[in-house]
């Protein structure tokens, strides 16, 4: 290609980015294999894969962290069982849950910009982020398209969706005192080399 | 395509020798077909030709199943909700609509091969560098990201046994925190290795 000199000059990815944004991906991956956690002696089943969506968000930004949740959708799409649960393939994209996929590179992009703008990292402030990104974001695009592909009127959609609640909030919590750890012990952790300001 | 080194679906089907694109192209105007699908005629038709694309594909009953089998539960759910709420039709209309548009996409997956898909995705991207978007880099994550799930994991298994020697098992956090912690060591090192190959800009 001959613009590439103008390509390199506008590349907005760096290879710290690309590094970090793989990273990421593959956490993502690792967080749905069975086992990740075991909650109340394996008694409750989770995988932690909506806290690494969070997580991703709040610790890469809003960018990177859309990205990696991206770079771990194209993966499924091509086949590969990388979801919570081992689901993979072109049919989860069909499937009801479809649209909390698509919520989940929303989320993670407005958790990270919401965290991108508090001065400190804190847990509140964190806390605040996950739960409207993490939690808010992604069922305002789950459940309307789960009600468009199940046929289920939105409302009663919207109910059943309520079961999950607890448990992402849970995970919102898990999520700020996760990223304020991390921040204190890896500070370089939420620095943005790749960003301006 | 060149390049297609993942396992492909062996198969000399018309439906595997089909190229990735067309597939893929194929599955989003059947996905919206079937979604205006609303009565018991359309559903029918949904199923056989679901099920006529399987035999065309080679592909067995017990393939078909896989593909619809992660909806099982779901699907014993939706049926009772859709029932109380719309009558017997329309849930049987609308539960057979969405088990077919799962099968379908099942079928494009299971009939191509992993790196096409994402060879595709590349290639589809092409048009997008005048937006600031990099095929190659696309690719190189694409690729970091095959290669860092194993490295992960492995990471994940050795905070989960340090954690059990310490007796935290149910603490969320001590298995995240050593586990991100870690992650972005290993992510800021793959960077400045990438960088020292010259591989940055």
């Amino acid at each position: 290609m001959t613009d590439t000199v103008a390509g390199t000059t506008t590349r907005t990815t760096t290879t710290a980015d690309a590094a970090r944004i793989a990273t990421f991906a593959a956490l993502l991956a690792v967080l749905g294999l069975p086992g990740s956690i075991a909650l109340f002696g394996n008694a409750v089943p989770i995988t932690l894969q909506t806290l690494g969506v969070m997580l991703a968000g709040a610790i890469l930004g809003a960018r990177r962290g859309a990205l990696a949740v991206l770079t771990l959708l194209a993966l499924v799409a091509a086949g590969l069982p990388l979801l919570a649960g081992g689901r993979g393939g072109l049919g989860v994209f069909v499937g009801p849950s479809a649209g909390y996929l698509v919520g989940f590179v929303a989320g993670a992009f407005v958790v990270g910009w919401l965290v991108e703008r508090q001065r400190r990292v804190t847990f509140l402030g964190v806390l605040a982020a996950a739960l409207a990104g993490g939690v808010g974001v992604v069922y305002a695009v789950g459940i309307p398209v789960q009600a468009a592909l199940t046929g289920v009127p939105l409302p009663e959609t919207a109910m059943l969706s309520l079961a999950f609640l607890p448990g992402d909030v849970l995970k919102a919590l898990a999520c700020a005192a996760v990223t304020a750890a991390v921040a204190r012990a890896y500070p370089s952790a939420l620095r943005r080399p790749g960003q301006e300001g | 395509m060149t390049g297609t080194t993942s396992a492909a679906p062996t198969g000399g089907s018309p439906v595997h020798r089909l190229g990735a694109g067309p597939k893929l192209v194929a599955l989003c105007l059947c996905s919206l077909a079937l979604l205006g699908v609303h009565g018991p005629l359309g559903a029918g038709v949904a199923v056989v030709g679901v099920v006529a694309l399987h035999a065309l594909a080679r592909l067995g009953p017990r393939v078909l199943w896989a593909h619809v089998r992660p909806l099982r539960w779901v699907v014993v759910c939706l049926l009772a909700v859709q029932w109380w709420l719309l009558g017997p039709v329309e849930a049987v209309v609308l539960s057979t609509r969405l088990v077919a548009l799962v099968a379908l996409a099942g079928l494009v997956t299971a009939t191509t091969a992993t790196q096409d898909v994402l060879d595709t995705l590349e290639h589809a991207l092409r048009p997008g560098r005048r937006w600031g978007v990099d095929p190659e880099r696309v690719a190189l994550v694409l690729a970091l990201t095959l290669r860092s799930v194993p490295v992960l994991a492995d990471l994940a298994a050795r905070v989960r046994d340090a954690q059990r020697a310490r007796g935290r098992e149910a603490d969320v956090r001590a298995f995240a925190v050593p586990l991100v912690v870690g992650s972005l060591r290993r992510a800021d090192a793959l960077g400045e290795a990438l960088r020292a190959r010259g591989l940055d800009d």
